[in-house]
């Protein structure tokens, strides 16, 4: 301890303070500046497990988002930059990494996610700490009541819409319906639509099985489901789950009896078990490529992808990566800045038309209102290229009448 | 609930549990004469599935692949054991469960940089393709083929290990190396082909295994947990064990599908844990054996 009076010494301590504060000093003038600073959105996705697929086309397509603004002079004038990371498929992981990237990388806003416990863990986080929150995860607990929060919005579609569609188009009244449904959120919420829609339809269910997720076999469950002789067997399950289920039903030649059904056809799942296997598969979709012979949007999001990605088609759950980014940078642009006040009131204005055709997040619940897909997947001996996977069956333009009520999710009214 | 569909139910899970005993027998074999707890063993499996599904796409023909992707995986196996775990033999017991376990961390990782970590369609040969009818309700012709082959390996195993001069040298390497040195055995080059065997059984469950569900990277670690419960359920080195362990744990599993499909993961833990109160040792286990 230095005494008054005597002369200061330099301590290998006040050096280092000294270091650190001059280092500071340029940083300093920045914060007055705030306006021209870069708009930074943080990207968590499970780069790594099981959905690694689908994660990387979502960064792909987040990316060329990105790359799309700042060409035309980002937002504002301001330059946006995606802070990818990986969540690991791992809620605890997730919440640990968007803590991170509001705190120590000062994110304007966040944007990710595939799984829905992720998803959760990542909401807790941003609603509590006030920042925006684009999930694009096919799970929409979220949007209700207990979990909402006006920074909560969620881009992709849920399990009430796309059972409905899917549905429509392949049950009839009086048809039989068996239900293979992996034993966790995801596959609760798609059973759950699955019936309500029966219910509408007046399509009776034959039986249900819950199989544990990530099964790797599910040859044990075949006997039981073709003895309950349904016309419909519908698989509700995601990821490889959906490619190993569909791939040894049809080994137990589940086809010849009955039609098999899913709520999501994963373009990912389909290449991996290839044609003969999906052949006749029918499922819902956000997206497919095909679709810009029908659509001026798709077929210029087409086109950029293919530019950015040395001619690569992209996939259903990379253009949730690229509505979602897109979505929120156009409410940024229209807001003026990345005031999330005025961000929350732009995104729940916005008219959007990024992939597909015109979206809007309804007000009660920011889900977005848009289009669901119904596909088809081809024969080989239909399919006039390799990445010619599917037939589109129906195009259902977004109504708020396709989702859940405002009060039934319990918000109020 | 009809005596057809429990038949149906039957069969499912020996042919369920035909694949778990391929795979935990090469895991116990390795375990019982080697000591070495081989936590690559799952990686090995999907190693043999890529494997079987590039020398079959190479050739043209899903048997060349089964027949040639086994022999060169188990070649791999001995150069692993060569290089790698050879120097490990006499120290604890952990140090070549820790070398195996990077391995296998490796060996996916390498699996993903070469060919992705997108699954890949591995294509039932076209002989085995559809169901047959066996009068009381369809089975797939390829499952049917499984259970026959695991059979005749078996019992070609058998014949090896209990008729042959080259399994008394190895049945007698497992109970006392020392002696089979003093009496002029080269010990060194039984452990190196015990190694070998061992990955090679496991190669051959991961091309079983690839037509029945999706190649991918990781899909030799679900693998890896079941060979060990099923190993710890039928004893720790016990060949009959592996056998019987893997055919009881397959027909639970189909059984536990019947009635309480949600159940059908958790009973072959389950059956683990009541082994392991009644018989620690495991079914077929020696009690003690530190290896």
């Amino acid at each position: 301890m230095p005494k008054s009076g005597s002369t200061p010494k330099i301590t290998r301590r006040t050096t280092l303070a000294g270091l650190s504060a001059s280092a500071a000093l340029p940083a300093m003038p920045r914060l007055g500046r705030a306006a021209d600073e870069t708009i930074r959105i943080g990207f968590p996705t499970p780069l790594t497990g099981p959905f690694a697929a689908e994660a990387r086309d979502q960064v792909k397509c987040a990316e060329l988002a990105v790359k799309l603004v700042n060409d035309k002079g980002g937002v504002a004038g301001r330059k946006v930059e995606l802070l990818v990371r990986d969540d690991k498929l791992n809620a605890g992981e997730a919440a640990t990494r968007t803590l991170e990237l509001i705190e120590k990388d000062k994110v304007h806003a966040v944007v990710g996610a595939l799984s829905s416990a992720v998803q959760l863990a990542v909401n807790e986080v941003t609603r509590a700490r006030g920042v925006i929150y684009v999930s694009i995860s096919q799970s929409d607990t979220i949007n209700e009541a207990k979990d909402f929060s006006k920074y909560t919005f969620h881009e992709a579609l849920n399990p009430h819409m796309t059972t409905a569609a899917v549905a429509r188009q392949t049950l009839k009244k009086g048809m039989k319906v068996a239900h293979l449904v992996a034993d966790y959120a995801y596959g609760h919420e798609m059973l759950r639509g699955f019936k309500r829609a029966q219910t509408v339809i007046g399509a009776d269910s034959v039986g249900e099985i819950l199989h544990p997720f990530g099964a790797a076999d599910y040859s044990t469950f075949m006997p039981r489901l073709m003895s309950m002789r349904p016309d419909v067997l519908c698989i509700s399950n995601f990821g490889r789950d959906q490619a190993n289920a569909i791939k040894q039903a049809v080994d137990f030649g589940v086809k010849q009896q009955m039609k098999i059904v899913v709520p999501v056809i994963l373009h990912n799942q389909r290449l991996a078990v290839g044609p003969d296997v999906f052949e006749g598969v029918v499922g819902g979709a956000n997206y497919y490529w095909g679709l810009e012979t029908q659509s001026k949007s798709a077929a210029a999001f087409n086109a950029a992808f293919k530019a950015a990605n040395g001619g690569a088609i992209p996939t259903d759950y990379g253009a949730y990566g690229y509505s979602g980014v897109g979505s929120l940078l156009a409410a940024m642009q229209a807001a003026g800045g990345t005031e999330t006040d005025k961000v929350v009131d732009a995104l729940e204005k916005l008219q959007y038309d990024l992939t597909k055709g015109p979206q809007h997040y309804r007000k009660c619940d920011h889900q977005s209102v848009q289009s669901v897909l119904v596909l088809e997947s081809k024969k080989k001996s239909a399919m006039v290229n390799e990445n010619d996977l599917f037939a589109i069956l129906a195009n259902d333009a977004g109504t708020d009448d396709m989702l859940r009520s405002c009060s039934e999710l319990g918000h109020a009214t | 609930m009809d005596l057809s569909l429990i038949i149906m139910q039957l069969l499912s899970g020996i042919a369920l549990g035909a694949v778990l005993v391929i795979t935990a027998l090469g895991l116990t074999i390795v375990f019982g004469m080697l000591g070495v707890v081989n936590f690559a063993h799952g990686a090995l499996f999907m190693i043999g599935a890529y494997a079987g599904l590039y020398l079959a796409s190479l050739t043209g023909s899903f048997w060349w692949g089964l027949l040639l992707a086994p022999i060169l995986i188990g070649a791999f196996g001995m150069l692993i054991e060569f290089v790698l775990i050879r120097r490990l033999y006499g120290r604890s017991i952990d140090d070549p469960l820790l070398l195996t376990f990077g391995l296998s961390y490796i060996l996916v990782e390498g699996v993903r940089i070469v060919f992705g970590s997108d699954g890949i369609p591995f294509p039932t040969p076209p002989q085995l393709i559809g169901v047959l009818d066996l009068g009381i309700g369809f089975f797939p012709r390829y499952r049917l083929f499984v259970i026959v082959l695991v059979a005749v390996v078996l019992l070609a195993l058998w014949l090896t290990l209990e008729k042959t001069r080259v399994g008394l040298i190895v049945r007698a390497g497992a109970r006392d190396p020392t002696i089979m040195q003093v009496l002029g055995v080269d010990i060194g080059r039984v452990w190196l082909a015990i190694f070998g065997l061992g990955v090679g059984l496991a190669a051959l469950g991961g091309v079983l295994a690839g037509p029945m569900r999706s190649v991918n990277p990781e899909m030799g670690s679900l693998v890896l947990a079941e060979a060990f419960v099923v190993t710890v359920i039928g004893g720790l080195g016990s060949i009959v064990g592996a056998v019987v362990a893997g055919l009881m744990v397959g027909v639970s599993i189909s059984m536990v599908a019947l009635f309480a499909p949600e159940m059908a993961t958790i009973v072959m833990f389950a059956l683990m844990a009541v082994v392991l109160l009644i018989r620690p040792q495991g079914l077929f286990g020696v009690r003690g054996r530190t290896a």
